[in-house]
């Protein structure tokens, strides 16, 4: 009897508290992260930029209920200009990683169905991008193209191609050999037509997981150019800029300087890893019932 | 009608020659049985009379013309593994009506239920994907079928109700069948005549 | 040796969306192998039959739940137990060499199953057992044949001195004489004292070497007979399912009953095969029969005799 009593109430504990199965914590915490992405975005959007105008009265503040970042040395609110900075990088990263998946998306399906010149011409390709250090090509074309965010942009799309379009490529040519698609030929079906109903479906999710895992990528790496002064110029709230013009400031004490943006910029780009790392599981037929 | 293939020979990139010189035909209404040890080119076979592997020499003929490569294969090869035939992000129903809309009766014949329409492959067995591989292959068009073990995975009862449908459509059609099998029972039930493989 | 007690196994899937279901793949099985003897597990794919090998071998996947008991030696056979015992006294022999490492030679690869002892010269006396030369050392996985392949996954299992051995699907499409070698040689580890437990779509490998025939329908044990009672037309088998089986077989009738096996995504209630049976009464739609003793075997059906 007392069995039957534990089992009840231990039934009754499961109803009040629903026990969250894979696909519910995947799910919440690809929400949350996205949350944290939108906040900051439309936080961007509400601050004024008379917070980020020059003003002696306030500057070197440290950390307050004001100036919850403090202020830099000209009386700049940080908070503010860590979020606008933040803000521009996840659209620069928005445009530069959906560049890129497109990019590898055509060349991977290119080189695997549009014969053996092409691949042997995308496979250089590839090869010659990754052979070179991935922040030197990107400097090069930044400052060739001129630098500023489109600089930034056409940069990190034109480097950040190489490895989805080797793994679409793979992918493309193993659905070709895959007997469904052999079949649907011998049943008449044209190449076109066996690309959009039987290829492309299946690379879906690979679409979306590179989009997602490219995303950190592009802003660390707008960061990074524009911290070593290649990037967005000066004057715009970047997350590099910033970085960049504190690194002078740290030794004298002003420490919540380059602490916030940093801790920030950290927190976007596991909140991204982390929608893709939880979409790469659910997408994974492997793991996909546990 | 006949499918003859000349002089055939085939190997993979610069291994050995897996097929060599060989000669076979298969008439319309025939059901001629091809048996050999493991490793002869069965199943090589099965896909270049087929159009799925081009032989290296020779060639394969439907009346002493050769089949044109685009449009619905005269020729269909129903596979060994139906997990693999089938594309596994489509709905069954997509699946079965890729080349041709199967009537009812044949369904009905085949034993394909209608809730099975709306399932997912990985929702059913193998026994029932291969009842939907047959049907998708059992095209008015098709002229020849290339059995390749295609009951090998399929316990004695599916197995038995499968080659009677294939057997009455067949004598309907007066389509020529290849039954590719290691199982000499089943060549013995089903075929006119017995091709041996080295 | 082995005994398997109400054994169930069921999984936790995603359906649409968010909510999981639970299905019953495995319900109420109950079968029970001696030193010496085969016993085979005949039933179309789907039935269920690997995920008893996988139970017993303790490598079920995660979202899989299981109840009911597995003696071995007739103490349980644990978590704990099933890890230490995998490999050496209980031995697999999968479907295909795809289980094995594909990057190592099989030579160093069956000398890695040997705990104990010499390992090389192990190896080496079972290789010659199974006549695999020594060039066959250094081969890897897929060099190897049809015939060597089955030899090498056999002598695989047995280096570690298996005293239980789990056979999935020994020999599927294989060419009749590499079938009869490798089931040559589970007869002669079961007369050297070994208990095999051969899971098998194929009735006809089955009835080539096993002792006797449990018949698996949508995962459960319907019968379980002495292979001499598969003969004529069937009149010595107990469940109308394993009749019909008997004579579809291409050497028999060949006559299929219509129908087909429901899946466990279909919900039976009483006996799975009331559909397509004869003998339907309104029990058999109630209730599923409880397995019974019937003549030197055991069924689970209202009407056997």
């Amino acid at each position: 009897m007392t069995e039957i009593l534990t089992v009840l109430s231990k039934k009754k504990f499961i109803n009040i508290l629903p026990k969250l199965n894979r696909r519910h914590s995947t799910l919440l915490r690809v929400t949350f992260s996205s949350l944290i992405l939108l906040c900051i975005i439309a936080a961007s959007m509400l601050l004024s930029n008379d917070r980020i105008a020059t003003n002696f009265d306030l500057k070197n503040l440290p950390p307050s209920m004001a100036h919850p970042f403090g202020t830099d040395w000209l009386g700049r609110d940080m908070f503010t200009r860590t979020i606008k900075g933040l803000s521009l990088s996840i659209y620069i990263g928005i445009i530069a990683s959906l560049s890129s998946v497109i990019i590898a998306l055509i060349l991977g399906m290119g080189a695997a169905t549009l014969g053996k010149a092409f691949d042997t011409f995308v496979t250089w390709l590839v090869d010659l991008f990754l052979g070179m250090p991935h922040l030197v090509a990107l400097i090069l074309i930044a400052f060739t193209v001129g630098g500023g965010a489109k600089g930034v942009i056409i940069g990190v799309a034109c480097t950040h191609w190489t490895s989805l379009t080797r793994v679409i490529r793979a992918e493309v040519l193993q659905l070709r050999s895959a007997e469904f698609v052999q079949i649907s030929r011998q049943m008449g079906k044209k190449p076109l037509w066996i690309a959009i109903h039987h290829i492309l479906p299946h690379l879906v999710p690979q679409f979306f997981i590179g989009f997602v895992l490219l995303f950190p990528h592009a802003i660390l790496h707008e960061a990074s150019i524009t911290f070593l002064g290649f990037g967005l110029s000066p004057h715009k709230p970047a997350i590099g800029v910033i970085l960049s013009e504190s690194m002078k400031y740290l030794s004298t004490g002003m420490w919540w300087l380059a602490f916030f943006p940093g801790l920030l910029l950290f927190v976007t780009v596991r909140a991204f890893d982390s929608i893709g790392e939880n979409l790469r599981l659910l997408f994974d037929p492997h793991n996909a019932h546990e | 009608m006949q499918l003859e293939a000349r002089n055939l020979s085939f190997r993979y990139g610069k291994g050995p020659l897996i097929i060599n010189n060989l000669n076979l035909e298969l008439k319309s209404g025939e059901i001629l049985g091809l048996s050999g040890p493991s490793g002869c080119g069965k199943t090589t076979l099965a896909k270049i009379l087929s159009g799925y592997e081009l032989p290296q020499g020779g060639s394969v003929k439907i009346d002493g013309k050769s089949i044109p490569s685009k449009g619905f294969n005269p020729v269909q090869l129903i596979f060994q593994h139906p997990e693999k035939a089938v594309n596994p992000r489509w709905q069954m129903k997509k699946t079965l009506n890729e080349g041709w809309s199967p009537d009812n009766e044949l369904l009905d014949s085949l034993g394909i239920e209608k809730a099975w329409l709306k399932r997912w492959p990985n929702e059913l067995s193998g026994g029932e994907l291969q009842r939907f591989c047959v049907a998708k292959a059992l095209s008015p068009k098709t002229r020849f079928l290339i059995a390749d073990e295609i009951t090998t995975m399929l316990d004695a009862i599916t197995q038995a109700q499968i080659w009677n449908v294939v057997l009455n459509k067949a004598r309907e059609n007066n389509i020529g069948v290849l039954v590719v099998s290691h199982d000499q029972h089943l060549i013995n039930r089903l075929c006119d005549r017995v091709f041996i493989g080295k | 040796m082995l005994e398997v007690n109400n054994l169930s196994i069921s999984f936790i899937q995603y359906e649409k969306g968010l909510k999981q279901k639970t299905i019953q793949v495995i319900s109420d099985l109950n079968i029970k192998i001696s030193k010496g003897e085969i016993l085979a597990i005949v039933g179309s794919s789907g039935s269920g039959k690997s995920l008893l090998a996988h139970a017993i071998l303790g490598i079920l996947p995660k979202n899989a739940l299981m109840s009911g008991t597995i003696l071995y030696d007739g103490r349980e056979l644990t978590t704990k137990r099933q890890k230490k015992l995998r490999g050496n006294e209980i031995a697999f022999i999968p479907q295909s060499v795809n289980f094995l490492d594909p990057l190592m030679k099989v030579g160093s690869q069956v000398r890695s199953s040997v705990s104990a002892g010499e390992k090389k010269e192990k190896q080496r006396k079972i290789f010659d057992r199974y006549s695999l030369d020594s060039r066959t050392d250094s081969l890897f996985p897929f060099q190897l044949s049809g015939g060597m392949a089955r030899r090498v996954l056999v002598a695989s299992a047995v280096v570690g001195g298996a005293k239980l051995i789990v056979a999935d699907e020994p020999t599927p499409g294989l060419h009749p004489e590499v079938v009869n070698e490798t089931l040559g040689h589970l007869r002669e580890l079961a007369n050297q004292g070994c208990a095999i437990l051969l899971i098998t779509h194929d009735i006809g490998t089955a009835l080539n070497v096993a002792d006797s025939i449990a018949v698996f329908y949508s995962g459960i044990t319907i019968e379980i007979s002495p292979v001499s009672d598969f003969s004529g037309k069937g009149e010595s088998l107990r469940h109308p399912y394993t009749k019909a089986l008997w004579n579809a077989l291409p050497q028999n009738d060949f006559n299929p009953i219509d129908g087909f096996q429901p899946s466990h995504i279909e919900q039976h209630s009483g006996c799975p095969f009331n559909s397509r049976c004869t003998f339907k009464s309104s029990e058999c739609v109630s209730k599923l029969p409880l397995i019974r003793d019937v003549r030197f075997g055991k069924v689970r059906c209202y009407h056997a005799t």
